[in-house]
């Protein structure tokens, strides 16, 4: 008896499962569908979130002010876990839900891992937060995605434009490095940094290394402390950058750590005499003029939240400039969704691009051939233990 | 045991089995060519067969030799950094290459496994658990940080390796699902299989008949990591594209929590467990932020309500069920090993 009811059962299951597929939705025309999706549960929920937040904001007060042509914009967003099969599941099932363009993936694995499925079908896609250089470009053969484009920095930009600061504006002459090693981010802006350091006249005096999980920092720091740099670059994430510092200056090191945007919310990681004086760039100044202001107060009304970090504002300006090149596509009089349409969308975001004036980029945004965004960096400085905006760079 | 009752000859049997399973693979393939099934549920049904293909294989090592490793995503990432370097670096056709790819992952996976076996088979139980949740971290480590070791890109390590022909199709992944099935449970029913089953039910026993236990172990255990080569084989070319990270402890947690919720020791089992398992998160994406609980709340039902797993050790044989039709006296072979090869059919 029991076995014929777990047979039941399973039956039931797998049932249920295909039943579901009966429910494809059947939209009026009358919608422009952007797609999303990111890491909405799991550890790295919190970009996930920031990326959803910030775009839907945007879409809303579009949708508020009137649509594009007339038409609303529907935001469909699913959840991928940060993982890579479901990343291209659900990117297939919202191509299938006749997607116009997709905004996203937020972590840059998924990222790459939606583009080996976006680019065969021309599917536009403008990322917020995917900063790998080869999202947008085959490091093997240099094939440029063309369909591919994205509102945040690279990595080795981050890396070069610290090296450059430290050069010109810090007047340094010996740096070391910490980083993490096997992790894409931290070692993309460490060799960024240490390349650039050989073109400005940067001596790098030592480069050390350490692995996921490590707490203790001491053997490293000893060694850099002996070679006396003038700054240590340590690109890292947050938690890790706190530690460091805090080990660093009971080890007597006193130079300036400069970092990368992964320092956003460092001065929680370690005291405010610590942090003293140590630089980070970032591509959001809060609180800095009139839009960002403006578009923080519509944040936290929205929310209920002030704004989490930077990724919310950089797909704010991603949802900004894709819809920007959709109202562009629209006029072009293509069928919504063809491909002349499709294409029409990624030849608008270089035409387009460049007057919207977004949160994290008030000049505009300008691609490159490789369809990264020209824009400047924001150095912060941490100040009394808080992170204050310093200047563009 | 006295033949008197109906029995179909061991040939038909196996036609049968084959026939149903050919009817299978051609009208998916046509229903999926033909796109009357979206190319989102082909993409999940890949997925599906992908799973079946990892629960199976571990099903081996853990229903049927009764040991409990919690290395299996290691084996199934070495199978599929094998196929996909040498794909990404061959010039032969693909249509030749991918077979080719598929069965290097396994039997490099299957070379790992054996090298693992001998060392972590003399443990038992929980020791035997930890040393290949540990090898399973070591490969993981190895694949992220070998490049800097070599000194030139192998694994591409965090950066992943990217443009990995995506060649894994419904026909090729539900070819191997089939063969696979059908070889496990072919060394199942002959003498190796016995001897592997009699390894779980009591080892000292075994030993005193003169079963060799550290070989049917490794054997076992070898079987479980060439068939997981396969499945990594296949998901490298399902994703284009592999990162160390995909590959973790929770990966192995995940087959493992399929194979127990299935049954362990039964390839039927195996094979719904994972079905629904694949399926159930998709499909419940209309639940958006609930879903992670409906997903644990179904494991937690099951497992308090049938700790066995779904289908226990019972298998399904379709050869069976037709000669108990035929004779209309339901009876039951307990001690019948599997004989699911048209299981998904």
């Amino acid at each position: 008896m029991k076995r014929i009811i777990s047979f039941v059962l399973a039956f039931l299951m797998i049932a249920a499962c295909f039943a579901f597929g009966g429910c494809a939705k059947q939209e009026a025309a009358s919608t422009i569908k952007i797609g999303m999706q990111g890491p909405y549960t799991g550890s790295t929920a919190v970009y996930g979130l920031a990326v959803q937040t910030g775009a839907r904001l945007y879409v809303d007060q579009l949708n508020k002010a009137g649509g594009i042509n007339g038409k609303q914009v529907e935001l469909i967003y699913y959840d991928n876990k940060g993982d890579d099969a479901e990343a291209i599941n659900a990117f297939t099932r919202l191509v299938d839900e006749g997607i116009t363009a997709f905004l996203g993936d937020v972590l840059t694995g998924n990222t790459l891992a939606v583009v080996a499925e976006a680019y065969p079908i021309n599917m536009p896609m403008i990322t917020a937060s995917a900063t790998a250089a080869e999202v947008t470009v085959n490091p093997d053969d240099g094939t440029v995605y063309t369909n591919v484009f994205r509102s945040c920095f690279i990595d080795p930009f981050q890396g070069e434009k610290m090296a450059q600061y430290a050069a010109e504006k810090l007047g340094v002459k010996t740096a070391a490095v910490i980083a993490l090693t096997g992790d894409a981010y931290s070692a993309g802006l460490a060799d960024a940094f240490v390349a650039k350091c050989a073109e400005v006249g940067i001596e790098v005096v030592a480069q050390e290394g350490y692995a996921v999980g490590d707490k203790d920092f001491n053997a490293q720091l000893t060694n850099i402390a002996a070679k006396n740099p003038d700054v240590v670059f340590c690109p890292n994430y947050y938690e890790d950058v706190g530690m460091i510092v805090t080990q660093a200056r009971a080890l007597g090191l006193d130079t300036t750590f400069l970092g990368g945007d992964g320092w956003g919310g460092v001065s929680e990681y370690a005291s405010a005499e610590d942090l003293e004086g140590c630089l980070y760039c970032s591509a959001y100044a809060p609180g800095s003029t009139e839009e960002v202001r403006a578009f923080e107060a519509a944040y936290e009304e929205a929310y209920g939240q002030p704004v989490p970090n930077m990724f919310a504002p950089l797909a704010y300006d991603a949802a900004a400039v894709l819809c920007a090149a959709i109202a562009k596509a629209e006029e072009s009089g293509a069928k919504t969704g063809s491909d002349e349409y499709k294409q029409a969308i990624i030849d608008a975001f270089r035409t387009e691009g460049p007057s919207v004036s977004g949160i994290t980029s008030a000049g505009g945004y300008t691609f490159d051939e490789n369809n990264n965004p020209i824009k400047d960096a924001v150095i912060m400085e941490l100040v009394d233990g808080v992170e204050t905006y310093k200047e563009v760079f | 045991m006295k033949q008197q009752q109906l029995r179909i000859p061991m040939p038909v049997r196996y036609l049968i089995n084959a026939a149903l399973f050919a009817a299978f693979l051609l009208v998916g393939n046509l229903l999926v060519e033909g796109r009357v099934i979206s190319s989102y549920y082909a993409k999940v049904i890949v997925l599906i067969g992908i799973n079946i293909i990892l629960t199976v294989s571990l099903n081996v090592a853990t229903g049927y030799l009764g040991q409990l490793p919690l290395g299996h995503a290691g084996f199934m990432a070495v199978g599929a950094y094998a196929s996909a370097i040498f794909l990404t670096h061959t010039s032969i056709p693909i249509g030749i290459a991918f077979p080719m790819g598929i069965a290097l992952g396994g039997i490099v996976a299957g070379i790992v496994g054996i090298l693992i076996g001998i060392p972590a088979l003399r443990l038992k139980g929980d020791y035997l658990a930890i040393i290949t949740l540990g090898f399973g971290e070591i490969i993981r480590v190895i694949l992220l940080n070998i490049d800097s070791v070599l000194g030139f890109k192998l694994t591409y390590g965090a950066a992943s390796l990217k443009n990995i022909p995506k060649e894994t199709s419904f026909f090729s992944t539900y070819l191997c699902v089939g063969i696979v099935c059908f070889l496990i449970h072919a060394m199942m029913k002959s003498r190796h299989g016995r001897a592997i089953l009699s390894v779980r039910e009591n080892e000292i026993a075994a030993e005193s008949c003169g079963i060799n236990l550290t070989y049917y172990k490794t054997l076992g255990f070898t079987a479980s990591a060439f068939f997981a080569g396969v499945a990594g084989a296949l998901y490298a070319s399902y994703l284009g594209i592999l990162n160390p990270s995909g590959f973790g402890f929770m990966k192995s947690i995940e087959i493992l929590v399929m194979v127990v919720l299935g049954g362990m020791g039964s390839m039927l089992g195996s094979v719904v467990s994972a079905t629904v398992l694949t399926a159930v998160p998709e499909m419940l994406r209309a639940f958006s932020d609930y879903r992670m609980i409906v997903y644990s709340l179904l494991l937690i039902v099951v497992m308090i309500f049938k700790p066995s797993g779904l289908l226990g050790q019972y298998d399904f044989s379709l050869s069976r069920t037709l000669e108990s039709i035929f004779r209309r006296k339901p009876t039951r072979h307990p001690a019948d090993a599997a004989n699911a090869e048209g299981g998904e059919a």
